[in-house]
């Protein structure tokens, strides 16, 4: 079988968790299929840290730093990739599911005159025809999707294969990037970014505030539990249309999909529309003054009450238990 | 100026899902349809932009690729605002085969701004909009939550981990968006109902494409173990189960 090529990407020089999954995944498929799998980095990685790949199984580590890919151009990403893929004989491309992803690997799989499948939750079931699962309808139902090209573009859903290490001889190797790179048509001009914060989609734990929360001026104790958790803090819709919270925080259908060890939902009813963007969660736990309300037959664990009684508490007992271990 | 918008037709977000018989199929009779939620957004703000005089938009466009049950969506395109309507007439299999009827269907048209959702609420496949700037040869921007215009330029909002970074980029180009890009979808008015009807919709043949993925099969979530309760006088009960038995904290 042809290689399998992973596009390993890095945010400000450093690979996350997501990464190191894409490639374990791509690894465990070359294992299947008897053939090698390749890792591809562009922008600025320092050795120290490309050389990270090597311990997940990788058989070479491919590093393209060219100046004028130090921000992203879907254009030029999707030129880099496609080129490596069709010169290295790739017959699957891989990625994280992430922002970037969506906007370069569809252009790939147009470069390679590949079928794209986004998102996939497991791992192949089965090479030949090659058929991946993915969940549609945001987790209502699962798919088997059948891709019926030659050449294959597929991304993994955060969470959803785990890392495992898998330590190999591989050695780092630059590339050019071998396209005009003043071609380049988009510009960034400004770059905001809060830091210190964790980050809704790398977040273990998220802490979630809807409409029972009553008030923007209620979000305190909730920032608080967060804080002691090492937890991202999201919303439901009503919250972040409402303008108490940032578009940012908005998990749900429309808004991000989350899929942390475990997300609280304060003061959230569990519209479907919610339960969409937070079901992939390890464990989800509800409290909401309603004992109707559909978010307890989404949760592992739940509490009737105010959010606003049982948050002092649930605070002290976290406490207490981090005092403790 | 010219602005497009691809539509996508689909399922409203609160259908529950139910599978054929045989699960090789979602039972999509009594579904009620709707524009896909973040085409819908995208169609609002290019209203709002057009509505603006200073930035000289002369038309706003939407697309679609579906059979003729897709025709009540795309006259909801139009009741909205749109000037007019594109429908392509086949069955949307899959990303690539809708960006290829698109691509074909407005490579000679000389729109300066194309706009997609970053996703359908149906199948998430997150490709359409890459996939048809790609084959339009077009930049684009992906993970959009704001778009304006300034003179010749514009200039958008792209998400990135913990931020946002502001793109300019060159025209025509695709904007591939997501929340934030409008702050409500637009309901159309009666009498954008009753202008909709007079409004061009062109009804195009596809060209011969083939889907490069197909659906083999579907399988229900699988279902989930009653929620345990815990009383709300004693709440450290639930830490102690959250860090004994879920071993989670």
């Amino acid at each position: 079988m042809n290689k399998i090529l992973i596009y390993t990407e890095n945010f400000d020089g450093k690979f996350k968790k997501s990464t190191f999954e894409a490639v374990c995944y791509g690894v465990e498929i070359a294992r299947q299929a008897g053939t090698e799998a390749i890792a591809l980095s562009i922008g600025d990685v320092a050795e120290s840290e490309l050389i990270n790949l090597s311990k997940y199984g990788v058989a070479r580590i491919l590093t393209c730093n060219n100046p004028m890919l130090s921000t992203l151009d879907n254009q030029a990403y999707a030129a880099v990739i496609s080129q490596v893929a069709k010169s290295e004989g790739a017959g699957i491309v891989v990625f994280s599911a992430s922002n970037t992803s969506k906007a370069v690997a569809p252009r790939v799989s147009v470069k390679l005159n590949a079928g794209l499948v986004f998102s996939v939750s497991g791992l192949p079931k089965s090479l030949n025809p090659f058929v991946v699962v993915k969940k549609v309808f945001h987790g209502k139902a699962f798919a088997d999707v059948m891709i019926k090209s030659d050449v294959k573009v597929i991304s993994i859903a955060q969470n959803s294969f785990g890392v495992r290490e898998n330590t190999t001889e591989a050695v780092i190797e630059s590339i050019s990037a071998g396209f005009d790179t003043s071609a380049i048509k988009t510009k960034v001009t400004n770059v905001e970014k809060s830091t210190g914060k964790v980050l809704l989609n790398d977040a273990e734990v998220v802490v979630s505030g809807g409409r029972g929360m009553k008030s923007p001026d209620n979000w305190k104790p909730l920032e608080e539990l967060a804080e002691l958790l090492g937890a991202a803090t999201a919303c439901s819709r009503p919250v972040s249309d409402e303008g108490w919270r940032p578009h940012s925080e908005h998990v749900g259908q429309t808004g991000k999909i989350v899929a942390p060890n475990l997300y609280f939902a304060f003061g959230i009813s569990g519209a479907i529309q919610h339960v969409a963007g937070v079901s992939s969660s390890k464990f989800i736990v509800a409290v909401n003054t309603d004992k109707e309300a559909p978010i307890f037959q989404a949760a592992d664990y739940g509490i009737v009450g105010d959010v606003q009684k049982v948050l002092p508490p649930l605070i002290e007992a976290v406490k207490k238990l981090k005092s403790e271990v | 100026m010219k602005i497009l918008i691809c539509i996508s037709n689909v399922p409203d977000t609160t259908t529950k899902i139910k599978l054929t018989g045989d699960n090789k199929a979602v039972d999509l009779a009594n579904v009620q349809w709707i524009i896909n939620p973040w085409d819908e957004l995208a169609l609002t703000r290019a209203l709002e932009l057009k509505e603006n005089t200073a930035n000289a938009i002369d038309k706003v466009t939407v697309i679609t690729v579906g059979n003729a049950g897709a025709e009540p969506t795309i006259r909801k395109a139009l009741a909205i605002g749109a000037d007019n309507a594109i429908r392509v007439n086949t069955d949307p299999k899959d990303a690539w085969l809708v960006a290829t009827q698109i691509a074909n269907a407005v490579k000679s048209e000389n729109f300066d701004i194309i706009l997609c959702g970053i996703e359908s609420s149906d199948y998430n496949g997150s490709a359409m909009g890459g996939m048809l700037s790609e084959m339009l040869d077009l930049p684009s921007v992906s993970s959009v939550s704001k778009i304006e215009i300034e003179g010749a330029k514009v200039k958008v909002n792209r998400e990135i981990a913990g931020g946002f970074e502001t793109v300019e980029p060159s025209l025509p180009f695709v904007a591939i968006v997501q929340k934030g890009i409008a702050k409500e979808p637009r309901i159309p008015s009666m009498r954008g109902i009753m202008m909709a009807r007079q409004k061009p919709l062109t009804v195009l043949e596809p060209v011969a494409a083939d889907a490069l993925t197909g659906f083999v099969n579907y399988e229900p979530p699988m279902p989930k173990a009653a929620c345990k309760m815990v009383d709300a006088d004693n709440v450290a009960q639930l830490v102690d189960l959250l860090h004994h038995e879920a071993k989670i904290i």
